[in-house]
């Protein structure tokens, strides 16, 4: 039997392992899949490539589906999720100097988001200038999480601060050299700012929004439609990779793996603290964070389409996207469950029964409850 | 009013490219053209302090570019563009835009400027582009093909010292055993050098 060749496009960051982890493991060639992995350098070309049809799949952060869906970007075709890369793996990263203030203004020794919010919106409210931040997209996760963190801490991210957008890779020396204040990204890039540029990672996604998905394998709707089998497989090679990388004993291999300089290209030392949870604050701190980076238990892969109205919601709350029952619908679409389940159900693997559920695990204890959407939106308006 | 002026003034191009080289062929190319009014920024973060001074029409970029996002972004922001900029003018012509991404370029354009307008000018790039991707290539070819020759050279020089044979007779014995063993010469010849460098000077 020939294998099905399936070109990937992914960035240089952690939650790529999955793919990463499926190819050079055998789990994708034991699905019948050639799986060729194309590192890109922005997400924009992983955008364009995936929409044009020069990557079959790619590593895509979780709302930039839904948004080419929503025909908010460039290119704009109809995109879906069938496989969530991961839970958490973001981190909020400060510069030396906005730490300082932040200890001034009673800043804690821990990860824990809301302290470290009060201490950030005393700073914002007493600073001469604004606060500039970095995250690595418009309609990325980080943009989202770092603005829900603002928001429900006081400081209004589109008045209050700046935030731009830089690639992951370029937001360390940004810090370093004081182009930005902070960042929101992914691992590596947190540690390496804090190991290389005396940043203080503040917190991390898990504590902002608990078990929430990050990264996903995302592909144009037309083409999974039009080969059911290999997105069938891809979902399996990646769910095995996913219990493979779940196992302590793996952790060292795979570091060594995505340290590569065709993956990450990043120190292995560094690397591993995603994968261990191990993690160096910076400035004489350091943190055990149980479920940073959770790649396949607590149904880490499963593409819950409430999690897709969550973002959405915030595509509304930003003003990128118009609110209508329409759009939420497209929204929820491009989670694919059902194809999640149409993969898993001959492993015998524990699906959940529901597309839907409320989720509570936010920092603020305010819950988001997908049937009242609507509610929820008009509670975040200004 | 996009359309106004898309219509009749002279247009603005700015091409951003980090490749100095690269950047001169396109903006070469664009005045050959009859396009008068071209700007060239090396650096993205450049693009923000002179966006309002060039006011550009039509921007071209690399792909290569990591700052495509940073770009976009920008874009998004209203106060930074007064007219709103989209991605290539009409998203049905994916041709053009197939081959602008095969040859790694991408253009922005302002709204309401017609098709006709740049599409000779995203011709011109894309076929900047491939012609400098060949070049690279060719010159990454001929660079290694200059390294083997010197390689098998070596690896002659060794086989005449050690064998005593003659320049001919030791290329011919590269060249028998590069096939009988279904290797390439250039492998066969280092592998040679290896070997003779781990036995030593005297051997």
């Amino acid at each position: 039997m020939t294998a099905t060749h399936l070109t990937a496009g992914f960035m240089p960051l952690l939650d790529a392992v999955l793919l990463v982890v499926a190819h050079e493991k055998g789990f994708a060639h034991n699905e019948g899949l050639a799986l060729h992995l194309v590192k890109e350098n922005s997400w924009a070309n992983i955008r364009d490539r995936a929409a044009l049809g020069h990557f079959d799949v790619a590593q895509m952060l979780a709302p930039m589906p839904i948004a080419a869906s929503l025909g908010l970007t460039p290119l704009s075709v109809p995109m879906i999720a069938p496989f969530v890369l991961g839970l958490g793996n973001n981190g909020i990263t400060v510069s030396a100097d906005l730490w300082r203030q932040m200890r001034d203004q009673g800043a804690p020794d821990t990860i824990d988001p809301a302290s470290h919010g009060e201490a950030f919106r005393k700073v914002v409210e007493a600073s001469p200038r604004k606060l500039r931040f970095g995250v690595v997209h418009q309609t990325s996760s980080h943009n989202y999480e770092l603005r829900y963190w603002m928001a429900a801490s006081g400081v209004r991210p589109d008045r209050d601060v700046e935030i731009v957008v830089l690639p992951p890779q370029y937001l360390p020396g940004a810090l370093g050299a004081g182009g930005v204040d902070g960042y929101c990204v992914g691992e590596p890039w947190n540690s390496v700012g804090v190991a290389g540029k005396s940043g203080r990672l503040l917190t991390v996604k898990d504590k902002i929004w608990s078990m929430s998905p990050d990264k996903v394998v995302g592909m144009r709707a037309d083409w999974a439609e039009e080969n059911p089998d290999t997105v069938s497989a891809l979902i399996r090679a990646l769910y095995r990779a996913g219990l493979w990388a779940s196992e302590q004993a793996h952790f060292d291999e795979m570091a060594a793996i995505m340290a590569q300089p065709h993956y990450l290209n990043a120190p292995r030392e560094i690397v591993i603290r995603a994968l261990t949870g191990r993690f160096v604050l910076g400035h004489g701190a350091e943190a055990e964070i149980d479920s940073h980076f959770v790649p396949s238990a607590h149904n880490a892969n499963f593409p819950w389409k409430s999690q897709a109205l969550w973002y959405y919601s915030q595509m509304v709350r930003w003003g990128e996207a118009p609110q209508s029952p329409t759009n939420a619908d497209i929204a929820a679409a491009c989670f694919r469950a059902d194809l999640y389940r149409a993969a898993l159900t001959s492993l015998g693997v524990n699906l959940p029964e529901a597309d839907y559920k409320s989720d509570d695990g936010f920092f603020d204890d305010v819950p988001f409850d997908p049937q009242k959407l609507e509610a929820y939106i008009s509670s975040q308006a200004d | 009013m996009g359309n106004m002026k898309g219509m009749s003034a002279v247009l603005s191009i700015l091409v951003i490219d980090e490749n100095h080289i690269r950047a001169s062929i396109i903006e070469a190319g664009l005045r050959e053209a009859g396009h008068q009014r071209v700007s060239v920024v090396h650096d993205v973060k450049a693009v923000a302090q002179r966006i309002g001074e060039i006011a550009p029409d039509v921007i071209i970029i690399d792909l290569e570019n990591p700052n495509r996002d940073t770009l976009e972004h920008f874009f998004s922001l209203s106060k930074a563009v007064q007219r709103p900029i989209a991605m290539f003018v009409d998203r049905s012509d994916g041709t053009m835009i197939d081959k602008a991404v095969q040859a790694g370029v991408s253009a922005y354009v302002v709204d309401g400027m017609k098709k006709e307008r740049i599409k000779p000018i995203m011709d011109m790039a894309i076929a900047r582009f491939n012609a400098f991707a060949r070049l690279e290539r060719e010159l990454e070819q001929a660079k290694g093909e200059l390294e083997d020759r010197k390689i098998i050279e070596k690896a002659k020089g060794i086989l005449m010292k050690t064998r005593g044979l003659s320049e001919p007779e030791a290329y011919q014995l590269l060249r028998t055993s590069a096939m009988n063993r279904n290797q390439r010469l250039i492998d066969i010849a280092q592998s040679l050098i290896t070997a003779s460098e781990l036995l030593g000077p005297n051997q």
